[in-house]
């Protein structure tokens, strides 16, 4: 008997820990994207002069910047899907972080 | 290839196409059937009004000019959907919560209502946005002209195509965007177009990249080979506009006033936001997917010179695809109309609630208590308004020539409408942002973009000489538009950006923190920064001087008289008030406020109802939820809280007292019955036998002797029931002085039993000879010696055993000495044995000469020595048990 209570009460918790975590991700999501997208300041650039590192590649620039987006909407779409999956079973207030 | 009539045709069959979709879907709305209008697909694609006909043609020319900079006007948008938790979320709820029609609104609502902000915020927007405008027009009249052959140039020159255009739209725009006063009963008709129109020009682009990728390049493989040899083929970008752009496109996102509209005021569910956090990044990245392969096709097949601006119709034109091009035109077409229409729905809603109403108020010599529908001169006003702004595009398009300054001017209206974030963020996130602070900001930046940025546009000598250009206004070095303060080599557009911002926030910062806010201001603040804490409104009218009669008048105005009928009467039977007029209070004129906001913006309602309630009054309370921070409220709740913990437990002491005194007050009445009782009995007795003694005169000798002594007896027992009741006067009064003495605990015993007739004048066998009881004490050895007594002598009369027994013994416990009188008698009943310490409690009497005091005598004395008396019922009589504390046990060791 009180295996099993405690096994419920652990088994909500966790739940409702994962929600937060997944709330923690959707938060952290978009200072990703910034860095990810932020990075190519980082690449060799054609206009450094003649003794820069050979520049990126136009069509190795929109891969990554494309690669980094379709990656930003897969994680939004998955964070969305499992958060609205957990919305009707969650207990705990919405709001309880701001 | 196809003629301009023909692409004109097409055009009108496709204006007619969307006028019937937004009429249709109005007359849906109309009937309730509105479900599908509000998905969250309708809602994404009306965020697509982002895409203008700047980035659906520009978007193409930007990329062969500058390579992958066009893309981080869409960056900045995909990270702010993404990451629509950190601010989206509270925008929109606020939005909701304060039903906001507009940024303008929004910015005067949490700055207390202040319309001279509303204002400015217009003034503002409709400067910044309105070259946007005349873009659009131009980029409708260039792709017409793509298409326009030498012969056809007098048949449709590129003025009048635009005045047509601008016509076209007007009319759209007045049909269906004013409709409905209040703009947060929404836009079904705008709504539903803009994203049919979402789809065109998505379809359009995809359609124009597909065949550039796989109809001319030959696959993705190959077409990656030809973008590495082109002219934009190496990674070449000016970092600081890489970050400068994302930044400002991100800023303008949530700054537009067109974005607004549709983000939060059209937005009938905050869930949606949610799915448009990844389906607008994705339709964006759709957007912009084959941008750079067009660019790259175009650059390489079309001849040089050819405006790159047009490569999404020119190059379907040049490979003979006549369809794809009419497609094509159709995707910019949408664009630009989509993109004007809720822009000027914006502008105007702006205009006329926060410019026109204001002023034509302010012109009624009755104030808000004129006769006559408001609604028709709302109406009006916001139609009039949408005419002018579209005008003014026109005009812009016209007096600008409609060159290449106009190209520029996509990114200078987004630096100009970026000033609103400061404003707008510091309001919802920080409660010491003031109004002041606010219009400082906003002044500022605006200036700056206007010297920085707006100007120079035009290039030199057109507003601003080449001298100041060179050397500033003035000669002033530090004031020269491109190199402000000294600082050079900044590129033009990232130096507007930083300069304007940066000098915003100051401005606005810095006046926030040396002003001091109005209470409305900042309970407005509270309610912004906390929206998600409390949605209620926390502001109250002073309701006294308002009749429900002007109040109704007033809405009637506004609302309608079917809607504002309905509202109090509602209202009326909520309060629970016969007729349909409720009762004006503070909760339902905040209703009304805020209905009134929804079509007039919330600084007009607010003006409105203050003209017949007298001002708003914001009360103690108010005060207190605001005046200070939470922790502060939280403190009054936890001294509240405290208080109220305090108070039940005096109310529970209280009561506790009361008990007790009524418990006394019985205790008292029954001892006043029992002494009287107790004293009646000896005297009746007495008083016969005197009687007796006085009138009768033939009594022999034995009898008046024993007569007599019965009176002898009888007095003697009273004055013993007196001087026990004397006793335990004194020491129930605490009056009692303990003569402190120390001795054997042995000998006070052997004292008690003498003084008790010991076991010679009765049958009960005493004894006492145990060690344990040879044990020092100090106390008061004659109290306790009577306490011994009385113990003794009851056990002498009550012990009811054929051999009477009394064994006296003593333990050492740990907490002090214990002294048991164990007699074996039969044990009292457990009934009884609670009452055995009472006074004149007696049990099982025999001869009714006790008083019934002993015990309650023993028990007071052993309570002024410090220790008790308890009674143990043994299974073979009874046990008393003395204790004495350690003190009297040990002081003598």
């Amino acid at each position: 008997m009180t295996d099993h209570n405690t096994n419920t009460t652990l088994f909500l918790e966790r739940r409702s820990y994962r929600r937060r975590r997944v709330m923690d991700a959707l938060r952290l999501l978009p200072i990703v994207g910034l860095l990810l997208w932020l990075f190519p300041v980082f690449w060799p650039n054609a206009k450094d002069g003649p003794d820069a590192p050979a520049s990126v590649s136009m069509s190795g620039a929109v891969t990554y910047v494309f690669l980094v987006w379709v990656v930003l909407i897969l994680s939004a779409l998955v964070l969305w899907w499992v958060l609205s999956k957990h919305s009707g079973e969650a207990s705990d207030p919405p709001e309880q972080q701001r | 290839m196809i003629s301009v009539n023909q692409l004109v045709a097409v055009s009108l069959v496709y204006v007619a196409f969307l006028f019937a979709i937004a009429f249709f879907a109005e007359r849906a709305s109309a009937r309730g059937r509105s479900g599908w209008l509000r998905s969250p697909l309708v809602y994404t694609l009306s965020l697509s009004i982002y895409c203008t006909a700047w980035t659906f043609y520009g978007a193409v020319g930007y990329a062969a000019r500058s390579g992958m900079e066009f893309v981080t006007i869409y960056l900045g948008p995909s990270l702010v959907m993404i990451g629509w938790w950190w601010v989206l979320r509270k925008l929109v709820r606020i939005g909701r919560a304060q039903r906001a029609t507009s940024v303008a609104d929004l910015i005067s609502a949490r700055y207390g209502k202040s319309n001279l902000l509303a204002i400015v915020v217009t003034l503002m927007a409709v400067v910044g946005v309105t070259p946007y405008i005349a873009l659009q027009l131009q980029s409708v009249t260039l792709s017409v002209s793509i298409f326009s052959n030498p012969t056809d140039a007098d048949v449709l020159s590129q003025s009048t195509a635009t005045f047509w255009v601008a016509c076209g739209l007007a009319i759209f725009t007045v049909l269906f965007g004013t409709r409905n006063l209040n703009a947060n009963e929404r836009h079904d008709g705008v709504v539903i177009a803009i994203a049919v129109e979402a789809v065109v020009k998505l379809i359009a682009l995809l359609a124009v990249g597909i065949f550039v990728v796989w109809g001319i390049a030959g696959g993705i493989g190959p077409m990656l080979d030809r973008i590495d040899s082109s002219p934009i083929g190496e990674w070449s970008m000016d970092r600081s506009r890489w970050v400068a752009l994302t930044a400002l496109s991100a800023a303008a996102f949530l700054a537009l006033p067109r974005m607004f509209q549709v983000m939060v005021v059209e937005n009938e569910d905050e869930r949606h936001l949610q799915i448009a956090s990844w389906a607008f990044p994705l339709y964006l990245m759709l957007m912009s997917l084959f941008v750079v392969p067009i660019a790259v096709v175009g650059l390489d097949i079309l001849p040089a010179g050819s405006n790159p601006d047009l490569f999404v119709l020119t190059v379907p034109l040049a490979e003979g695809r006549g369809g794809l091009a009419t497609l094509s035109f159709l995707g910019g077409f949408s664009s630009a109309t989509s993109m004007v229409i809720v822009a000027t729905l914006a502008l105007s809603t702006m205009v006329s609630n926060h410019i026109v109403m204001p002023i034509w108020l302010s012109t009624q010599a009755e104030g808000a208590q004129v006769s006559g529908d408001v609604r028709n001169v709302v109406i009006l006003a916001r139609r009039a308004s949408i005419l002018l702004i579209i005008f003014f595009g026109y005009l812009y398009y016209r007096l600008s020539g409609g060159g290449a300054a106009l190209a520029a001017i996509g990114l200078i209206s987004f630096v100009g409408v970026a000033q609103f974030l400061p404003a707008m963020l510091g309001g919802i996130f920080w409660r010491g942002a003031t109004r002041w602070g606010a219009l400082a900001g906003l002044v500022v930046g605006f200036t700056v973009w206007v010297f920085c940025s707006l100007l120079p546009s035009f290039g030199p000598d057109a507003v601003l000489s080449a001298a100041v250009f060179d050397h500033g206004i003035a000669g002033l070095g530090w004031l020269r538009p491109q190199a402000l303060f000294g600082v050079e080599g900044i590129d033009p557009t990232v130096h507007a950006i930083v300069w304007s911002i940066t000098l915003n926030m100051v401005a606005f910062l810095g006046v926030s923190l040396v002003t001091f806010p109005q209470p409305l201001e900042r309970l407005q603040g509270a309610q912004f920064v906390n929206v998600f804490d409390h949605s209620t409104q926390a502001r109250g009218w002073d309701a006294a001087p308002a009749t429900s009669e002007d109040l109704m008048v007033m809405a009637q105005r506004i609302l309608g008289p079917a809607d504002a009928l309905a509202l109090f009467r509602a209202e009326a039977e909520r309060q629970g008030v016969t007729g349909h007029l409720p009762e004006p209070t503070q909760g339902f004129l905040q209703a009304l406020e805020r209905e009134l906001a929804g079509s007039v913006g919330s600084a007009t309602a607010h003006a409105m109802i203050s003209q017949l309630v007298g001002g708003a009054s914001v009360s103690v309370e108010d005060l207190m939820a605001v005046a200070d921070e939470s922790a502060q409220i939280l403190e009054y709740s936890n001294r509240l809280e405290a208080k109220s913990a305090e108070l039940s437990r005096t109310a529970r002491q209280l009561r506790e007292a009361n008990e007790k005194l009524t418990a006394l007050s019985v205790q008292k009445d029954a001892f006043l019955g029992q002494i009287s009782h107790e004293l009646r009995t000896p005297m009746t007795s007495i008083r016969s036998f005197s009687e007796i003694l006085r009138d009768t005169d033939e009594l022999e000798q034995s009898e008046k002797t024993k007569y007599a002594s019965i009176i002898h007896g009888e007095t003697i027992r009273l004055t013993r029931l007196l001087d026990d009741l004397l006793d335990l006067s004194v020491l129930e009064n605490g009056q009692v002085s303990l003569n402190l003495d120390t001795g054997n605990l042995n000998d006070v015993i052997g004292q008690a039993v003498l003084s008790a007739g010991g076991d010679r004048s009765t049958r009960l066998s005493v004894r006492h000879e145990n060690a344990e009881l040879d044990h020092p004490l100090t106390t008061d050895l004659d109290r306790l010696r009577q306490v011994f007594i009385n113990l003794i002598t009851n056990a002498q009369k009550y012990c009811d055993a054929p051999q009477p027994e009394l064994h006296i013994d003593a333990m050492d416990g740990g907490d002090g000495l214990r002294v048991v009188f164990h007699d074996n008698g039969t044990p009292i009943p457990a009934e009884s044995r609670s009452l055995i310490f009472e006074k004149f409690s007696r049990i099982n009497d025999k001869d009714g000469s006790g008083a019934g005091l002993g015990l309650a005598i023993c028990r007071e004395i052993m309570a002024r020595l410090g220790g008790d008396i308890t009674h143990e019922p043994r299974s073979d009589g009874n046990a008393f048990i003395v204790h004495l504390p350690v003190r009297a046990a040990m002081a003598a060791q």
